[in-house]
């Protein structure tokens, strides 16, 4: 996986709206790219809903959340409407995960992004990252605030 | 949810049992972090219900997710001031069906709740207040999913595994 000190590989992926999301987007704020196995899993549902529960904190701290997947821009687009967030939804889904491979977090036997967090400065610099042990662990939404006090130190 | 609170969102450990927690029965403490419009926090409920444990309650209402979360927190609170939190508690989960307004209100006749005293009760802000506290505590302690069972600080997230329940005496 990419580690913090890094530049943030550049990437260009269409959103649940179909609309292109580039790394040059992120510059000026802190962002945190969510990396996802799958759209309407179990686990990555209650992940995002937590997230989603907490964006008037992360706005506050000026802090943009882009979830990631394989998934296409239209699967993810329903998934954006069943689980009721307004969390971007990146789809890296042609080619298959050039966006995952780039930031070290394929998982070639799956075929999926496994899941971790990336925390992007607005000088899009890597900050932060966090893999849990499992793929079923959700990185708790506390992570983040941690991370973002631990940067901005 | 107010998002300047000065706590923040920062990890912290589980707050400790204090004397506004609503508590039920003696035993293992068991503190559970619950979405009352959530299917499995209703399976736990059965599960639990019955076991020796000191059961503690704390509201953390996924809204993205369950759109009646929040409004059925404030309600169990407010039931909760006239003395009929547990009641409300036992009575929302039996029945998810049901969790508009005015099964609410039904509620509150069966269960003895002035129902205009809930109502003015579930919408002030001193109820609001009390359910962000437990979801942000919730949030600091790492919960990411309902329910979450915390038993001797250790996270127990999901409905409760029988090896689990078999610890604490089911």
């Amino acid at each position: 996986m990419i580690e913090a000190g890094a530049p943030a590989p550049d990437f260009s992926l269409p959103n649940q709206d179909g609309d292109t999301v580039s790394l040059k987007d992120l510059e000026g704020q802190y962002s945190v790219l969510v990396f996802f196995p799958a759209a309407f899993s179990p686990v990555c549902t209650d992940q995002l809903s937590v997230y989603e529960e907490v964006s008037p904190d992360l706005c506050a701290r000026n802090v943009a959340l882009y979830g990631v997947s394989v998934d296409g821009a239209f699967a993810l687009k329903a998934f954006q409407a069943s689980i009721g967030t307004t969390i971007p939804l990146l789809s890296d889904f042609h080619p298959k995960g050039e966006m995952a491979q780039a930031y070290g977090v394929w998982v070639p036997d799956m075929g999926v992004a496994t899941r971790a967090l990336v925390m992007v400065g607005p000088d899009l610099q890597i900050r932060w990252t966090h893999q849990p042990p499992s793929p079923l662990e959700i990185p708790g939404a506390n992570l983040i605030f941690d991370a973002l006090d631990a940067v901005a130190a | 949810m107010t998002p300047s609170q000065p706590d923040g969102l920062k990890s912290s450990p589980v707050p400790p049992v204090g004397e506004d927690d609503h508590v039920l029965g003696d035993g293992t403490v068991v503190v559970e972090y619950a979405d009352l419009e959530c299917p499995y926090c209703a399976k736990a409920n059965l599960l639990l219900t019955d076991l020796p444990v000191r059961r503690v309650f704390r509201h953390f209402p996924i809204v993205s997710k369950h759109p009646r979360a929040r409004v059925l927190s404030h309600a169990l609170e407010a039931a909760g001031m006239q003395g009929r939190f547990w009641e409300m508690h036992g009575s929302l989960l039996a029945d998810q069906g049901h969790l508009d307004d005015p099964h609410l209100w039904e509620r509150c006749e069966r269960l003895g709740i002035d129902v205009a005293r809930f109502d003015a009760d579930r919408r002030s802000d001193a109820v609001a207040e009390r359910v962000a506290r437990d979801f942000r505590s919730g949030v600091r302690a790492g919960v990411m999913t309902t329910p979450t069972l915390f038993v001797d600080g250790v996270a127990h997230p999901g409905v409760p595994e029988q090896s689990l329940l078999t610890r604490l005496g089911g």
